[in-house]
């Protein structure tokens, strides 16, 4: 009943700044107390590229200060935490749509009217039209579009034979070496498929069957005794570098850093990269602290900044065409990005849903076959 | 007052020296409660109300009940055979549409996701088709998700409906109900936990036995030197003691790992070639070898102070008596330090299965404990029931070791230091 | 441990192979602590000795990782927040845990065993249990992510080694020495003062370093109570060795090291006094 009760008071918030127009939400940032925002994200390089492409424009235009607080990784389990003791000390969270789905079912964070709390594009198109497809959840509205991709040291492998496909990672005679791969199994599932020859429309709809997910598994067995499990996204990365595995499964922005800021000779195998969207949700109750931040950190400006130093691709389709160069290296960035059409010619799109239903049971089963 | 001699004794003011007694005692007893007080006080609140909760967690089950009000009211009276009435879909309908309305089906989409893989999806998706949903709703909602159509999901709501549950229980000790309500055993693709219990107890039984092939010996000379060196050598057993957990973990991987001191000393002095390096973390191996370094000292502490009450006169006696060196050890000398080898071996045990960042940080797939899953659940899975189930299990075999010291040794013999 | 006169050759020899087993284990223990000092001033950023570490070569060593821990103020905020909560916990524990022990050193205390028995459970009972559980509750009761729900718990993990080393302590404490001082003229409070304070302090200091160093150790209940305004040091730690680990932990890793000898010398400096107040001379 509480949370119904937070719930009405914030339609109603929400309908009085309507009225106010917004005009006044420009306004009043000016008006405003100086005030501290708490802000949870991934760390790492994911925050470096908040921090100067929405924090410092932010801070130096407001006086505010922000707060990075890298607990992403865990933030439904804060979130709850933090609503049951009634005392929500996040002001904005940085989180993945699965997460999304179930914290606003919860009713832990807000409900978002898109139209009416994010910027319109430059030309004057809604925000309802100009972001990506799956962008705007009930209670979520997409940054950035990332990609889970396995990339490879190119060190390891003779010049005239690269791995270029996700068969290659399972084929162990052609290409042998150690893989890193995710200790969950999310990714390795769909990929297992994708390498058995499953056609990448199908392969939800076969992990919903018990041959399916068998079949993920058998695939799987085939490389098991050469791969080391990671757990933390800053892994990876090293495990490649330090050459103690040939290929690893990665976010693509570490990968990409790794290659720009450190000149490490990795290459990412784009095909049948996971992609999935990752964005703001605002813990209940904190619409109206956050309201002038979120409409300035999701503006087409700052979505086509953040590409500047990290290759996510932006979540606005007004942001992709500003895309342009590496903030330090000046390299074009668009080849870099999950988004740019060669690299996305053969891409899955994480099925959310099916995750939700599925990951309590298949991490079990997942564990128990790592077990065996 | 007769001046009898068997008059009883009084004191100066003429009570009875009995009774005088008496109240001195109950005084001194009261003041003795009276001093504890705070302190348990304390503890009950900031200790045992948290273990209690976290207990009652393990079995409280509100979620269906709450959440699904009516269709728990309508069920009353099915008869379990077929799929219930129009008048049980229209209480879900109800049910959910209030729900969606409130925000608050996540909690009972979790629960029943955790009995059969489906049923987020189920409620989410049903939940938000409801606005456009006519009556009857019996066909309305099969429509919109195949479990409602099957009776294993109305037996599962049923049988979720109870205010207590045992199922985070089942689900620690992988067997699961079947929608009958029989226990069976989960399929075997998904038993996980009850392998980590037991490899818990079996390395952790292992580290114990290393600790004490490492710990007699030391035990054994400190308490035959004489103080004045013994004082030093304890030392180095107390550093370890008192260096941060840490730490310690961190010297193992520094020495342990692929590119560590260890590996690389081996590849210089040729034992090993470069490619070939050991791989001695991020499994079984790492975590044996650092859990071990790191629970030696308590193992040498209680076996030091055992060994230290045995006169060396009795070894001399049984020599003196013609018994050869290994046989007065195993018979004369040995036996006094079983004590100090139970203190030491239960100790060490009880520490050693609740540990949860060395194995987390070393041991890699293998080398991971019960400890590591009830994180996994608390941070990760979000299932706190099972989390708490699970801890509830290990809290209760510590317990039981915990008496056996008690009974064995006495808390307040333990010393520190 | 002298060989007796009339020990064998064959015991002779056995003497000697016992004393270096007994070498080797020792330096099992303490190796581990001294090997990560030297590579805590490796100037590059790997885990093992360079070769100018192994020939000497001043090139081969840095104090970068010094520096680095002492320019960052992630660090720097968790040295902070792990003095503060030691601090706080180790006076909380101390006190609440002194006048338990009076209570239960008095030869009147009833239900001894069983208060006993729960006054020692948080050192028994597993961290992660204890973190588990206190997360649920802390949670309810709006002390999840505060400095006092850090400082409390701690305070009940710290309890226990006041407890113990503080009985223990008393228990060995001669109580005709009170009776000599009431005969000798002394009131209770000049007794209390001159006598009873002095030999009890290091039973007590003793029990608050032992409370401090667990605060100041410990990760799991932080792991899961704290929140990112009470990240300590060992929270620090954990997620370094977890992600990236750099030489700079090694550098903590130092120091912390030299601060665990700081706290066992003044230990055994406490522990002699004791005895010495006691009458009772070390060998």
């Amino acid at each position: 009943m509480k949370l119904q009760g937070n719930h009405k008071r914030a339609v109603r918030r929400t309908l009085a700044l309507a009225v106010a127009s917004a005009s006044v939400v420009g306004l009043s940032s000016m008006a405003q107390a100086q005030q501290t925002l708490n802000i949870v994200s991934w760390g790492g390089a994911y925050s470096m590229s908040q921090q100067e492409a929405y924090h410092e424009p932010w801070m130096e235009k407001t006086g505010d200060e922000i707060v990075n607080i890298d607990r992403s990784a865990n933030a439904l389990a804060g979130l709850r935490a933090q609503s049951q003791a009634g005392n929500v000390t996040w002001d904005l969270v940085d989180m993945l749509p699965a997460d999304a789905m179930i914290a606003c079912a919860e009713g832990l964070i807000e409900p978002l009217d898109h139209d009416e709390l994010l910027a319109d594009a430059p030309d004057g198109t809604p925000p309802s039209e100009d972001f990506v497809d799956g962008a705007l959840g009930e209670c979520f509205v997409a940054s950035i579009v990332y990609s889970n991709i396995v990339a490879f040291n190119s060190e390891m492998f003779p010049e005239d034979n690269q791995p270029s496909t996700i068969k290659d990672v399972f084929d162990l005679e052609n290409y042998p070496g150690q893989r890193a791969l995710m200790r969950r199994p999310i990714n390795n599932l769909e990929w297992a498929l994708i390498a058995d020859g499953v056609d990448r429309d199908d392969v939800y709809d076969m992990l919903e069957t018990e041959e399916g997910i068998q079949r993920a598994f058998a695939k799987l067995d085939t490389i098991k005794d050469n791969v080391i499990w990671w757990e933390e996204g800053a892994q990876p990365p090293q495990l490649l570098a330090d050459q103690e595995v040939a290929f690893a499964s990665a976010y693509n922005g570490r990968i990409f850093d790794a290659m720009v800021s450190e000149d490490q000779p990795f290459e990412i195998i784009w095909d049948a990269q996971v992609f999935e969207l990752d964005g703001w949700v605002v813990p209940t109750g904190k619409l109206d602290k956050v309201r002038d931040y979120l409409y300035f950190a999701t503006d087409t400006q700052r979505l086509a900044d953040q590409a500047q130093y990290i290759s996510y691709g932006p979540a606005r389709m007004s942001s992709s065409d500003m895309v342009s160069t590496h903030a330090e290296a000046g390299i074009d960035m668009m080849p870099h990005m999950p988004t740019y059409p060669p690299n996305f010619a053969t891409a899955i799109q994480k099925d959310d849903e099916f995750w939700a239903d599925y990951s309590d049971e298949l991490s079990q089963r997942f564990d128990a076959w790592l077990a065996q | 007052m007769s001046e009898s001699p068997a008059s009883p004794l009084t004191t100066a003011d003429g009570v009875p020296l009995k009774v005088s007694l008496r109240r001195a005692v109950r005084r001194s007893k009261v003041k003795a409660l009276l001093l504890v007080s705070p302190l348990l006080l304390f503890l009950i609140i900031a200790f045992v109300m948290p273990i209690f909760d976290m207990l009652w967690r393990s079995v409280d089950n509100p979620e269906v009940s709450a959440g699904l009000t009516r269709t728990v009211e309508a069920l009353e009276g099915w008869d379990r055979q077929s799929l219930p009435d129009e008048h049980v879909f229209a209480a879900l309908a109800a049910d959910l549409q209030e729900g969606q309305e409130a925000r608050n089906l996540g909690l009972l989409s979790s629960r029943l996701n955790y009995e059969q893989s489906g049923m987020r999806s189920a409620i989410t998706r049903t939940a938000r088709g409801l606005r456009t949903m006519e009556p009857p709703y019996k066909e309305a909602l099969i429509e919109a998700h195949d479990n409602w159509g099957e009776v294993d999901t109305w037996k599962l709501i049923e049988r979720e409906a109870t205010p207590l549950t045992m199922s985070y229980y089942l689900m620690a000790l992988d067997r699961q109900l079947t929608p009958d309500g029989e226990i069976v055993r989960a399929p075997e693709n998904q038993r996980i936990h009850v392998n980590l219990f037991w490899r818990t107890f079996w390395m952790s039984g292992v580290i114990t036995g290393l600790t004490l092939l490492l710990g007699y010996p030391i035990a054994f000379l400190l308490a035959n030197l004489p103080l004045r060196h013994s004082n030093l050598l304890m030392i180095l057993v107390l550093l370890p003691f008192w260096t941060s957990l840490l730490v310690r973990t961190t010297t193992w991987i520094a020495i342990l790992q692929s590119q560590g001191v260890l590996n690389d000393v081996m590849v210089a002095i040729g034992v090993i070639a470069d490619e070939a390096r050991w791989q001695m973390i991020h499994n079984k191996t790492g975590t044996i070898v650092a859990m071990t370094h790191i629970l030696l000292p308590f193992m040498i502490l209680p076996l030091y102070s055992v060994m230290k009450t045995i006169p060396p006169s009795y070894m001399r006696a049984a020599r003196s008596l013609g018994g050869r060196p290994f046989l007065c050890f195993r018979r004369v000398y040995f036996p006094l330090t079983i004590p100090g080898i139970a203190a030491g071996g239960i100790l060490v045990f009880i520490l050693s299965i609740g540990y949860y960042i060395t194995p987390a940080l070393v041991g890699g797939q293998s080398g991971r404990f019960i400890t590591n899953y009830i994180a996994y659940h608390m941070q990760t899975s979000l299932n706190w029931g099972l989390a708490a189930a699970i801890a509830s299990i290990l809290l209760f075999v510590v317990i039981i070791f915990y008496l056996v010291f008690n009974r064995l040794i006495g808390v307040d013999k333990v010393k520190l230091g | 441990m002298a060989i007796p006169s009339y020990a064998t050759r064959g015991e002779r020899i056995w003497h000697y192979v016992f004393l270096g087993i007994c070498a080797l284990i020792f330096l099992f223990l303490v190796g581990p602590l001294l090997i990560i000092i030297p590579l805590s001033f490796n100037a590059q950023p790997y885990f093992t000795f360079s070769q100018k570490m192994l020939t000497l070569d001043p090139e081969g060593f840095s104090l970068r990782w010094y520096q680095d821990f002492f320019t960052s103020r992630a660090w720097l905020n968790a040295i902070k927040n792990s003095f503060i909560i030691g601090i706080a916990s180790t006076i909380l524990a101390t006190v609440l845990g002194t006048i338990a022990a009076l209570g239960l050193s008095s030869r009147n205390m009833p239900a001894r065993g069983v208060i006993m028995a729960l006054l020692i459970s948080p050192m028994i009972v597993p961290l992660i249990i204890s973190a588990a559980a206190m997360f649920f509750f802390f949670s309810k009761v709006n002390l999840a992510q505060t400095y006092l729900g850090v400082i409390l718990a701690h305070t009940a993990l710290g309890i226990p080694f006041v407890v113990i080393t503080v009985t223990a302590t008393l228990s060995s404490f001669d109580t005709t020495l009170i009776r000599a001082a009431h005969s000798l003229g002394a009131n209770p409070t000049r007794t209390f003062f001159k006598v009873v304070l002095p030999l009890v302090t290091p039973g007590v200091v003793s029990g608050a370093l032992f409370a401090f160093i667990t605060s100041f150790d410990e990760v799991v209940v932080v792991l899961f109570i704290a929140g990112p305004e009470q990240r300590t040091m060992p929270i620090q730690m954990w997620s370094g060795i977890r992600e990236q680990i750099s030489p700079t932990i090694l550098a903590v890793a130092t120091m912390l090291v030299l601060l665990s000898m700081l706290m066992l010398t003044t230990l055994e400096l406490l522990r002699r006094r004791g005895e010495r107040m006691r009458g009772l001379t070390p060998g």
